[in-house]
């Protein structure tokens, strides 16, 4: 169950993969998203509400063939080039799009943890998505005749999502804003969850997720793995490196000199004492 | 003659935190919103309930937040909620009075692109796309855009309706199931635009300080129509100029 993380993204992630690894704006698996990277996966679909920096690195790497997303930005500092440039320029490889709402991305990940083939909700009306993505349709309530939105259920071959803490036994706790990552474990076929620390017990925390270690398949120490953005209670958001990170991305060669820094440093090494 | 001591993105942001009333929920987007929403809390109406799509409900924000996310949202909120309760329960379901919207673009009838600039298949600019923003603009009770005039940002008709406003005019929010009013008002540097209650069209309402209404025109991309009655923005007062400028850094 708790397995170093290069271990852990071997055993689960392969090329061709569907695969959402979520958070939304807060403990986003960075670390895991870099061990994707330096394994060199390939044609992998790549699910997210909110691609940002982690998704433009994982994009620019040439990893993924197609983005299912509803917002793709650098929070709070502008767009992400290496996204752009791939659907404009197919660079380094062409990039499928499928785009949706928030809303329409929440309620897809719900109808898959919940077992069900599609969502319905008020949404997308009026709006050019519809026509431009043939998973946004409409169905008509069979109870009033109202016509709603319908998306079809997201079920990932893999999700990852980075968490506080877990235990031995590989139960998860996260809290601080939890996002969509319930629903995106649930709806998924596997599950692997990097944490801060592991601990002998789940003290309770107001506002707290647990997911039980029965839906999670494998438990990685990663501290500090969802640097540059936050873990409640560990460490502020780093607003500096995503500022930073928009002069790395707009530039090929800046990047692809980042990419192969990355590539030859080591997976996350897991400090002595914490854990296992 | 009095020296002028605020910018024009200051009155955007103070005209735009007057739009707003005590104890009225406000779903915020970042950016321009997001300061013009905390302006608001901190003069007028302290009671303004905030809700970011990130989840964290009455939230007060002790600094501006950068991302949508921020921990000092979740830290300061009554309380956070998944994502798809926060849009479920508390959007969809109709308990929202105003959403605070920006936009990359609009167009007369106040549709608004924050998707791509130019074809979508082959885009000349990519920009992020919908976050909440379809949802927000169909299902608050009403919506105020807050953006910086420009011909490149006010169109005659948008490249790519991200968001309905008002669609192509008279009974389309109708038509289409959008339960809320849709934008009733466009704020930006140089004044303010609302729909024309018959037409639909945004119509130049008001202008700030010193702002020719024919510079207004000369900034949007379609034959603005001026209002007869056209209202010239109050001056910023100190206390709210003092307010801004805490949050912003500006001086």
């Amino acid at each position: 169950m708790i397995v170093p993380l290069d271990e852990a993204v071997r055993e689960l992630v392969h090329d061709g993969d569907t695969i959402a690894l979520e958070g939304f704006t807060h403990l986003i698996p960075v670390a895991a998203g870099h061990e994707i990277i330096r394994q060199g996966l390939r044609d992998l679909t790549l699910v997210r509400m909110t691609p940002d920096i982690v998704y433009d690195q994982l994009i620019g790497a040439g990893c993924a063939g197609k983005l299912v997303f509803s917002w793709g930005g650098n929070p709070g500092v502008g767009s992400l080039h290496r996204f752009r440039d791939a659907v404009t320029s197919s660079w380094p490889v062409p990039l499928e799009i499928e785009e949706h709402s928030h809303a329409g991305m929440a309620n897809r990940y719900v109808a898959g943890a919940s077992g069900l083939p599609f969502a319905i909700l008020r949404g997308y009306s009026g709006t050019d998505l519809v026509e431009n993505n043939p998973n946004i349709r409409t169905v008509t309530c069979p109870f009033t005749g109202q016509e709603l939105a319908a998306v079809p259920a997201l079920n990932p071959d893999v999700t990852v999502v980075h968490a506080q803490r877990a235990d031995r036994d590989g139960n998860v706790q996260l809290w601080g804003i939890t996002g969509i990552q319930k629903e995106a474990v649930l709806a998924a076929d596997r599950a692997l969850v990097t944490v801060e620390e592991v601990v002998d017990t789940l003290d309770p925390v107001p506002g707290q997720v647990i997911l039980p270690e029965r839906v999670v398949d494998r438990v990685s120490v990663a501290p500090g793995g969802a640097a540059p953005s936050y873990a409640h209670g560990y460490y502020e958001r780093d607003n500096e490196a995503y500022r930073a990170w928009d002069a790395v991305g707009r530039d090929r060669e800046a990047f692809t000199a980042w990419l192969e820094e990355l590539i030859a440093a080591p997976t996350t090494p897991e400090p002595a004492g914490r854990g296992l | 003659m009095t020296t002028v001591t605020w910018t024009s993105d200051e009155i955007m942001t103070v005209t735009a935190a007057r739009s707003l009333r005590d104890r009225m929920s406000c779903f915020v987007g970042i950016g321009l919103p997001s300061t013009a929403a905390n302006v608001a809390r901190r003069t007028h109406a302290p009671g303004l309930w905030m809700i970011y799509e990130s989840g964290t409900l009455g939230t007060v924000p002790g600094h501006l937040p950068l991302s949508i996310g921020d921990g000092i949202l979740a830290d300061t909120a009554d309380t956070v909620v998944s994502v798809p309760e926060v849009f479920n329960y508390w959007l969809q379901a109709g308990r929202i009075d105003v959403g605070f919207l920006g936009a990359a673009q609009i167009d007369r009838y106040a549709n608004i692109n924050t998707t791509v600039i130019g074809d979508y298949a082959d885009p000349e600019v990519r920009l992020p796309g919908a976050g909440g923003a379809p949802e927000i603009a169909a299902s608050c009770r009403e919506v105020t855009v807050i953006m910086r005039h420009s011909r490149r940002a006010f169109v005659d008709r948008v490249d790519f309706v991200t968001s309905v406003g008002h669609g192509s005019g008279p009974g389309d929010r109708e038509r289409l199931g959008l339960r809320g009013a849709g934008p009733m008002r466009v704020i930006t540097d140089l004044g303010v635009l609302e729909p024309d209650p018959l037409t639909r069209e945004l119509v130049l309402t008001g202008v700030h300080p010193g702002v020719e209404p024919d510079a207004v025109r000369e900034a949007t991309g379609w034959d603005l129509a001026v209002a007869g009655d056209l209202a010239v923005t109050p001056e910023p007062t100190d206390a709210e100029l003092s307010v801004v400028r805490s949050l912003t850094g500006g001086s």
